[in-house]
């Protein structure tokens, strides 16, 4: 999906650190991408959100991811500004699919480097706790409760907002 | 005009995923509540949800922000990406 937010261009944010897209993507391809011709960082810190098979003690079956077109790539894209104000960190990436997904789906890749590792660790932590409390995502699950089958939003967990908060 | 949209659960709740209002009938994010509220006790109880969060122009934004014609005024439920 183009992203063409102001605040991209306005930050030489490029484009190629930010996707939104229905279809899987690959640890290897994102790795190899982020090493590719890059001869000054030592570090690649990559975290990858996946679709578990339970949550509060239902058996969850799809999970269905919406999204705000537009806001979604102009949070993400500040967020990535903030890190790289914060930390010393070479190249970023981050993926995030969006429509109907499956247990053991990918749904988030988050991939940094850095010169070393601390600035790398650092700074995938701090986009992903952000990306949890200000991207505009929001999952619904479908969920088997005692043979019943029903569809609901998650809720908005306060450890969430908490960790964010941590960043101060 | 000021062009409103909805997600999510309150896409769900309201039936509706956007709508535009007269520019000049507001001047703030909590006077298009107001406003959205006003139309059946299903928006006014909507509305009420104090976890709501809006945006205007994909920004986050409080309810004392500004509006003026040509926004985008969004309302959604806490995010739960990631």
């Amino acid at each position: 999906m183009p992203v063409n937010s102001e605040i991209l261009m306005n930050n030489n944010i490029e484009q190629q650190e930010i996707s939104i897209q229905n279809e899987d993507f690959s640890l290897a391809e994102e790795v190899a991408l982020l090493e590719h011709d890059n001869l000054t960082d030592g570090a690649v810190v990559t975290f990858t959100g996946r679709v578990r098979n339970n949550n509060n003690g239902n058996i969850v079956t799809t999970l269905t991811l919406e999204h705000y077109p537009g806001m979604t790539e102009k949070s993400l894209a500040k967020i990535i500004i903030e890190a790289k104000e914060r930390w010393n960190i070479g190249r970023v990436k981050v993926i995030h699919r969006i429509g109907e997904l499956t247990i053991g789906d990918q749904i988030v890749f988050v991939g940094v480097t850095s010169k070393h590792r601390q600035d790398a660790f650092a700074a995938n932590e701090f986009i992903m706790d952000y990306l949890k409390v200000s991207a505009p995502f929001w999952k619904k699950e479908r969920i088997n409760h005692n043979g019943e089958t029903s569809e609901n939003w998650l809720d908005a967990k306060t450890t969430d907002t908490d960790k964010a908060d941590l960043w101060g | 005009m000021i062009n409103i949209v909805f997600f999510a659960a309150l896409r769900e709740q309201l039936d509706c995923a956007q709508l535009s209002i007269a520019a000049e009938d507001v001047k703030t994010v909590a006077d298009i509540k107001q406003l959205l509220s006003d139309k059946s006790e299903k928006w006014q109880q909507t509305f009420s949800n104090a976890s709501l969060l809006s945006a205007v122009n994909h920004d986050m934004v409080n309810a004392e922000h500004r509006v003026k014609s040509g926004d985008e005024v969004a309302f959604f439920p806490p995010v739960t990406g990631g």
